[in-house]
């Protein structure tokens, strides 16, 4: 170890009292965090790349004499079927995916959460009136759901980000009630109560620095799903319009050309997989990191 | 008088009554999301010439679907005549919604069940695998099966299958239209089993992950000791020690996973040209079909509501100790 300023060697604990590591560390110290880690850095440098347009191509630019053009060195991923650069369309469908699936976690996180904490620490009629609710969600299979809502809304990337985010807040409505009930009878809540602090304060201060792990792993398993759904609303052709590049069109589009010409899949199929492996990874190593008996 | 009180305080029952709370609380979701769709039934039929008809025309038309009505109404009606069985009329053809329905169901249905059978079948065969040999190659091999399941998404592996299998070998046994089993067994089941694999790579992912930590965690209590000490065979021990307690999660899983599946099947019936009701729905989405999406949707929602009830009572009879509440 480095020198200590004379404040830190008060500060830190001998080592037998600082117990196990915490949980960052953890996390890094596992194969599967290692990957989740690596792919999220990955996708968020492409996604800025992508943002900053320094590509030597255009996503939206068509080029119909370089039209199916397979990998090489000028087009990396090959071109589709009206010769634009795949590289650039997937880096930029990779970046709007993201930012989809950002937004809706967010709504998802914020409405789900707030939802839960209040039904499992206020109970009577609202939590009632909550966990109907999260049943009711529930019983309608997540993409057609997304479906009805998108086709409500109408197109367009925050529209999707809406829909994806309505229907994973009952996941997070109920995992957040669970933790939540049990915080409301530990002794240190009770405490609190005695103390006459008031709900607001029991809430922020106390229950939600509690249930914050919970919500990270959480968080990080519904980016892979709202990826995924929104994946699979744009192969649906319900996604962004037109000329924005999708991942999920992407996909559809190479329906039909890809028996012809592979490149137009492969691209962004592996992207989409490789986003979804990677932020699932995260979570489980997240999961167990915050809950070593849990899992592997 | 006395025993249908009984009958009402009978745990499934309750069960069933919520079932139906959560049902009418779905059928008002989907009601309330279609109807701030811009557009109706009309404008979705006739096109730009709607503009054209008199008000008189527009009237008669608005009676015919019943739009004309304030909401609440056309939501008692619609509601009315679902209980009757009387789902309207599709812009489709002006067909009647629950022909089209009753002819894509049974599509759909083959599809769900050959899928969640072959999900649990490669799912529990692989999580029994993986648990045998804890951190071995088996449960690696088995945990990157799972993680790849789960991260390559449905039409993804649809979209490769079809692709490989019609440029590599020239076979898409889909091509020619869907094929019902009472006419030709064997090309059905090839229509049927590649759409089936893909649906199920997701359930099967899941299952076995289940069935792995299920069995891991079952497998180190103390009646399993008590059972193996006793001098019990390996395989009773197994089977009906582990196994059974192991299984209470998987089954929990399964009925989750069914709703996945039922959506799954909306973009895999795309990829796979089956006639199933998730085309029929994609179909209605794009037609502005509310009578069609809404029966549909109301469908798998039922269907799904349906499969959890059926796995709670199932449940009953794996543990006794659980009781339906």
């Amino acid at each position: 170890m480095s020198v200590l300023t004379s404040a830190e060697a008060v500060a830190a604990p001998p080592a037998v009292l600082r117990g196990r590591p915490g949980w960052a560390s953890r996390l890094a110290r596992t194969t599967n965090g290692r990957i989740g880690l690596v792919v999220l850095c990955l996708l968020a440098v492409a996604s800025v790349v992508a943002a900053t347009g320094v590509l030597p191509h255009s996503p939206a630019a068509q080029h119909p004499d370089q039209a199916l053009q397979p990998p090489s060195g000028i087009y990396w991923l090959g071109t589709d079927q009206y010769g634009r650069d795949l590289f650039a369309r997937v880096l930029a469908g990779l970046q709007l995916s993201l930012q989809i699936s950002v937004v809706a976690v967010l709504i998802s996180t914020l409405a789900g959460g707030l939802a839960g904490i209040c039904a499992g620490f206020v109970r009577g009629w609202l939590e009632a009136v909550v966990l109907r609710c999260t049943d009711i969600l529930f019983a309608v299979p997540s993409v057609l759901f997304a479906l009805a809502i998108v086709t409500a809304l109408g197109h367009g990337w925050l529209n999707s980000a809406i829909a994806v985010g309505i229907v994973y807040v009952p996941i997070f409505v109920r995992v957040v009630r669970g933790p939540v009930l049990a915080l409301r009878e530990a002794d240190f809540i009770l405490a609190g109560r005695g103390l006459g602090f008031s709900t607001w304060r029991l809430l922020g201060g106390h229950v939600l620095p509690n249930v914050a792990g919970v919500v990270i792993v959480q968080v990080t398993l519904a980016l892979a799903w709202a990826f995924l759904t929104e994946a699979s609303l744009s192969f649906l052709g319900l996604g962004p319009p037109a000329p924005s590049a999708s991942l999920g069109k992407m996909v559809g589009d190479a329906t039909s050309l890809a028996a012809g010409a592979w490149w137009t899949l492969a691209g962004p199929a592996v992207t989409i997989v490789l986003a979804v492996i990677g932020l699932n990874l995260l979570g489980d190593a997240l999961r167990d990191a915050f809950d070593p008996s849990s899992g592997t | 008088m006395h025993t249908i009180g009984r009958a009402l305080r009978h745990p499934l029952a309750l069960r069933l009554a919520t079932s139906v709370v959560t049902l009418l609380g779905v059928a008002l979701v989907i009601f309330v999301v279609l109807h701030v769709l811009p557009g109706n039934q009309v404008t979705a039929s006739l096109g730009v010439s709607a503009g054209l008809l008199t008000p008189e025309q527009r009237a008669a038309l608005d009676r015919y679907y019943g739009i004309g009505e304030p909401l609440p109404q056309q939501f008692a009606s619609w509601l009315g005549s679902l209980l009757t069985g009387n789902l309207g009329v599709s812009v489709i053809g002006r067909q009647p919604v629950a022909a089209l329905v009753a002819t894509a169901l049974p599509v759909t249905l083959e599809l769900a069940v050959v899928a969640i059978v072959l999900g649990l079948l490669w799912g529990i065969g692989l999580g029994v695998l993986s648990a045998s040999r804890p951190r071995g190659l088996r449960d690696g091999i088995g945990q990157a099966v799972a993680v790849a399941g789960l991260g390559v998404p449905s039409f993804v592996i649809g979209t490769g299958l079809v692709s490989f299998l019609a440029s590599a070998f020239g076979y898409f046994p889909n091509s020619e239209g869907y094929v019902s089993p009472l006419v030709d067994p064997l090309l059905n089941l090839q229509q049927i089993l590649l759409p089936a694999l893909a649906l199920s790579l997701g359930i099967g992912a899941a299952v076995m992950r289940t069935t792995r930590s299920s069995l891991l965690e079952v497998v180190g209590q103390h009646f399993v000791r008590t059972a193996r000490g006793k001098g019990l065979a390996e395989s009773t021990v197994l089977w009906r020690h582990v196994f059974r307690n192991a299984l209470l999660p998987i089954l929990t899983m399964s009925g989750i996973q069914f709703g996945y599946l039922l959506g799954g099947t909306v973009i895999i019936e795309q990829i796979f040209v089956l006639p199933g009701l998730g085309r029929l729905l994609l179909e209605g989405i794009g037609n502005r079909d509310y009578a069609l999406v809404q029966s549909i949707t109301m469908l798998f929602a039922a269907g799904f509501v349906l499969v959890n009830l059926l796995v709670d009572v199932l449940y009953t009879y794996a543990d006794p100790r659980v009781r339906l509440q």
